[in-house]
């Protein structure tokens, strides 16, 4: 396939235009329509039984007491539904890879605290939380694993029998020949060690689904918040038994996923096979304590690594031990492998890192169980890449970012130690630019002087590269069995000349509706008022992966394109009759097929008139009807957006508080569809990772209680702690998407916490403290200012 | 299990005056002024976020004050004047606010952004002289996940300035008294 050259925003309308958003009035009017906005004749409501405690053998559940709760319909255990559990695997051998099977409802034994043991159904949610209190169950309560290390240690006692040393992954890679030689004779090696809080996505809508019996289609409908629709039919009808046409997921408005809606959660299963055995739609809307404590968590990690370096500060070698706590389970599809597997592969990022050994490891512990969370490891190993540079750069006395431009890589395609191939960035532009903001803006002034008042100034950099645009050959070398990658569209023209195009992706705040629709519209040269997009609906999509991996414009908008100008071409070869002339010498624009010589031209809606309404008069050979079907996968390695982001903080002696006094991002995500929701998607982004940088952790005490239950112990920052963010954007386009987008949706998350983190290190540097986990505290900042006076 | 939770729950019949019209709402007392707007009187614009009085997705107006409807009985506003998103914009135009957070992108999955709007009319409302600084102050009440809150503070700001330019126009303008019911019997012919 050969594509064609990528558009720059100047030559279409509708691309590269901040087109206002189609997602809009429906949801600023509270007309929306979410999940728990459902509601259906009969529906009763569901709610979950969970373990107490972190890991035990459960002795007894008795739901007797339960079903005599007023209002209560009914209560089931996993003995009473008798669930295929959902497993998720890697093609490969047991010595790198343990399935472990996640049981729809806990069966004998628990895992964590807050796993689902029985499901209550009654006629409103208030009633079915009468019912928990009711449920009566017994455990023979085991050690609980709540640690990596307690994990790793000899003797630990077995989160799953079947998994040695709690170890679901443990995969050692590249280990470039030489590299100890590299490390005993490099003249300088830094060594960084570092720990990454766990955190939740914490999508403000929770988890939900309204499950109901269709009797007329023969199908039990699941409408489920979730970022992978086809996914959790494939799930649903493997754990129902069903085929897998007797399953629809329809997914209603989206408020937010970030990962962890693109895992298949039980309870939507759960909630189905209570409907099917009730032929009454049920509801379940995750309330916010089992949101935060029993809900996919994500990030918690530990990195051991070493860098050697010559004398100029180019990196020699890099050498990384790398442990993800995964919590009870594997998550399907991606497995426990997801963060370890993208830490390890991706780890040398933007540098030119000659020599690279890893080792990565995925344990198993008695916390609530990990999916994606935006970014991915991303936010870890730049953080550990990024403070590595900023160690070096003061053993060997560079600037911290000259030790970068000596690195970063600049010619390109590169293909790197890690044998990943990176298409055109913008690597050393990005630096340049957002250092020289923040020079002329006059912070390095403002910081040498504040320094003279005493106060705390910091500036820190995060350079870093951001794979989006995944295609099935970069997900099968991480060797999932359920490999994603390629998505299919259809773009369906009806007699009025209005387009309706079908995508696999799964928009949940990324405004899809409007970005898609300019793509489309800029295709057919079509108003985009006469365009949908139809996303979310298992009957209606033929398939797709859904939306995670800042794959959704790569891919998703790609399939887009192509399948609107496949059904182009078959409009020019319905107006070739019409005109009278060959196909190749007509073109498409403002909904007309013209012949450019004389101006003649024919309309869509004439067009279709003639597709649907008097199919006598089409070609011969031409099919009646205006539809057209495309897929994209990406080959090779995909492509990498890239930025830089630039922050100044200042540390307040006494509180340890972190003010962040200006936050610059220089990012690149080729060309930008629309570029409010570029900057959207860049500020959302940082937001969150500033929020892993400085606020938000799970904690879990020795019996494995999650610290955090509520609002009051996780602290998700406000708009007095998230500071303006200026972005400016760069433009490479992408030679292989068909709009020469790449991704854009993780960046920000990914560049934060490494920048915010050297910033405090920054402001650090006179009290010798040096940080390296997250997220830094007011207590630890405090505590290292004291030490200066 | 004590005995008082086996039996039916007593319900209790109350009346709700939400967006200019009046209600009666057979509940039981512990449902939440939330729940009964969303489920009973199916006003789903209003979302729950949290339960405990902390995100704000479920601001809604008690006599013009913005107040977390998931942190109230709903007997407990009875006789009060209660305003949801739907009231923002009854016809087929969005107002000034929303028009604003559309045109600034303050929104994103759009879940918080009813709370939003809510908080906003009811502050802006008290204080329309409110500088972006206590905007900014204001919009900390709320939570939202997607857009980092800069987008939302400069939409509510952006509409405070309108707001304030438009009433200086019709304070000074002279001519604007008279030139208005022309123009507006003009676009009722």
């Amino acid at each position: 396939m050969t594509a064609p050259p990528p558009r720059t925003p100047a030559e279409g309308a509708w691309i590269g235009a901040s087109v206002g958003r189609r997602e809009d009035p429906r949801l600023l009017t509270g007309r929306g329509r979410f999940t728990d906005d459902l509601e259906l004749p009969g529906m009763l409501h569901a709610q979950f039984v969970r373990s107490t405690v972190a890991h035990a053998t459960v002795t007894s559940l008795d739901l007797s007491q339960v079903r005599r709760v007023p209002g209560v319909v009914a209560a089931f255990s996993a003995e009473d539904l008798g669930l295929a559990d959902i497993t998720a695997r890697l093609g490969r051998p047991l010595t790198e890879f343990v399935p472990t099977g996640m049981p729809v409802l806990a069966r004998d034994r628990v895992r964590y605290a807050g796993e689902p043991l029985a499901v209550v159904i009654a006629r409103d949610a208030y009633a079915a939380e009468d019912g928990l209190e009711a449920a009566k169950v017994t455990y023979e309560t085991r050690t609980p694993v709540t640690s990596e290390e307690q994990a790793l240690a000899p003797d630990a006692p077995l989160v799953h029998d079947e998994a040695a040393a709690n170890t679901l992954l443990d995969v050692s890679m590249f280990a470039t020949e030489g590299i100890d030689a590299t490390f005993d004779e490099a003249p300088c090696v830094v060594h960084v060690e570092t720990r990454t809080g766990r955190q939740n996505a914490l999508p403000l809508e929770t988890r939900g689904v309204v499950a109901s019996w269709d009797h007329r289609e023969d199908q039990l409908l699941l409408q489920t918040s979730t970022q992978v629709p086809h996914q959790v039919r494939t799930t649903a009808a493997r754990c129902l038994g069903l085929d897998e046409r007797a399953v629809r997921v329809v997914v209603p408005d989206m408020g937010g996923g970030f990962g962890q809606k693109c895992v298949v959660g039980r309870e939507e299963i759960a909630v189905g096979a209570a409907a099917m055995r009730l032929e009454r739609p049920v509801k379940w809307i995750e309330d916010r304590k089992d949101a935060l404590s029993a809900a996919f968590l994500a990030r918690e990690q530990h990195y051991d690594v070493r860098a050697a370096f010559d004398e100029e500060g180019r990196i020699l070698g890099l050498d990384a031990s790398i442990v993800c706590d995964m919590g009870a389970y594997s998550c399907y599809p991606f497995t426990a492998g997801i963060e370890p597997l993208m830490a390890s592969a991706e780890m040398p990022g933007v540098y030119k890192v000659p020599a690279y050994r890893v080792r990565a490891r995925a344990v198993t512990t008695n916390k609530a169980p990990t999916a994606p969370y935006r970014g991915v490891s991303r936010p870890q190993y730049v953080m550990v890449m990024e403070r590595l540079f900023e160690r070096a750069a003061r053993e060997l006395g560079l600037g911290p970012t000259d030790i970068r431009r000596r690195n970063l890589i600049t010619e390109f395609p590169y293909t790197g130690v890690n044998n990943v191939t990176y298409d055109p960035g913008s690597y050393l532009e990005s630096l340049n630019l957002c250092e020289s903001s923040l020079r002329e803006e006059g912070w390095y002034e403002m910081k040498e002087k504040a320094e003279g008042e005493g106060r705390h100034i910091g500036i820190g950099y995060s350079c870093f590269s951001e794979r989006t645009g995944y295609g099935s050959a970069a997900f099968a070398q991480r060797k999932m069995e359920v490999v994603p990658g390629f998505d299919i569209s259809e773009a369906r023209m009806d007699t009025s000349g209005a387009l309706v195009v079908t995508t696999g992706t799964m928009s949940h705040g990324q405004s899809h509706e409007t970005t898609l629709a300019q793509i489309a519209a800029d295709e057919l040269g079509l108003d985009i008022a006469q365009v949908r997009i139809h996303q979310g609906d298992t009957d209606r999509i033929t398939y797709g992966w859904g939306t995670f991996a800042s794959r959704s414009v790569a891919i998703g908008g790609s399939a887009v394109r192509l399948a609107a100008g496949k059904l182009g071409e078959k409009l020019k070869v319905i107006a070739a009759s019409v005109l009278e002339t060959p196909a190749e010498d007509l073109e498409l624009g403002q909904g007309l097929v013209r012949r450019p010589r004389d101006g003649r031209a024919v309309t869509y809606r004439e067009l279709a008139d003639i597709a649907y309404l008097k199919a006598h008069l089409l070609p011969k050979d031409v099919e009646p009807g205006l539809t057209a079907t495309a897929s994209f996968d990406a080959l090779g390695d995909g492509t990498f957006s890239n930025a830089t982001h630039g922050v100044v903080v200042e540390l307040h002696e006494g509180t340890g508080q972190v003010e962040i006094l200006r936050y610059v991002c220089v990012e690149d995500c080729g060309v930008a569809i629309n570029p409010k929701v570029v900057e959207g998607q860049t500020r959302g982004g940082i937001a969150q990772g500033i929020a892993g940088a400085l606020f938000e952790q799970v904690t879990y005490d020795e019996q494995g209680a999650p610290s955090a239950v509520s609002f009051m112990e996780y602290k998700v920052p406000t708009a007095l702690e998230i500071p303006e963010v200026t972005v400016h954007h760069l433009e490479t386009p992408c030679a292989f998407t068909e709009t020469g987008a790449k991704g854009v949706g993780e960046g920000g998350t990914i560049g934060a916490p490494a920048a915010v983190l050297n910033a405090v290190n920054d402001a650090l540097l006179p009290t010798g403290v040096e940080l390296d986990d997250t997220p830094v505290t007011p207590e630890t900042v405090a505590g290292a200012l004291e030490r200066m006076r | 299990m004590t005995d008082t939770t086996r039996q039916a729950l007593q319900q209790q019949l109350i009346g709700l005056h939400v967006n200019g019209e009046d209600h009666e709402v057979l509940t039981e007392p512990r449902r939440t002024l939330v729940d009964v707007l969303r489920h009973d009187l199916r006003l789903t614009g209003t979302h729950v976020g949290c339960e405990h009085g902390i995100c704000g997705a479920c601001t809604v107006l008690l006599d013009g004050s913005p107040v977390r409807a998931c942190l109230m009985f709903a007997a407990q506003a009875e006789g009060s004047e209660i305003r949801t998103v739907e009231s923002l914009a009854p016809g087929r135009e969005l107002s000034d606010l929303q028009q604003a957070f559309s045109e600034h992108h303050g929104l994103q999955c759009g879940f918080c952004t009813p709370g939003f709007l809510m908080l906003a009319e009811g502050f802006l409302a008290e204080r329309p002289e409110a500088s972006k600084e206590e905007i900014r102050e204001v919009v900390a009440s709320n939570l939202c996940r997607c857009t980092g809150y800069q987008s939302i503070v400069e939409a509510i700001d952006d509409c405070a300035t309108s707001r304030r330019a438009a009433l200086r126009h019709r304070i000074e303008g002279t001519g604007e008294d008279e030139e208005a019911p022309c123009s507006s019997a003009t676009r009722s012919r």
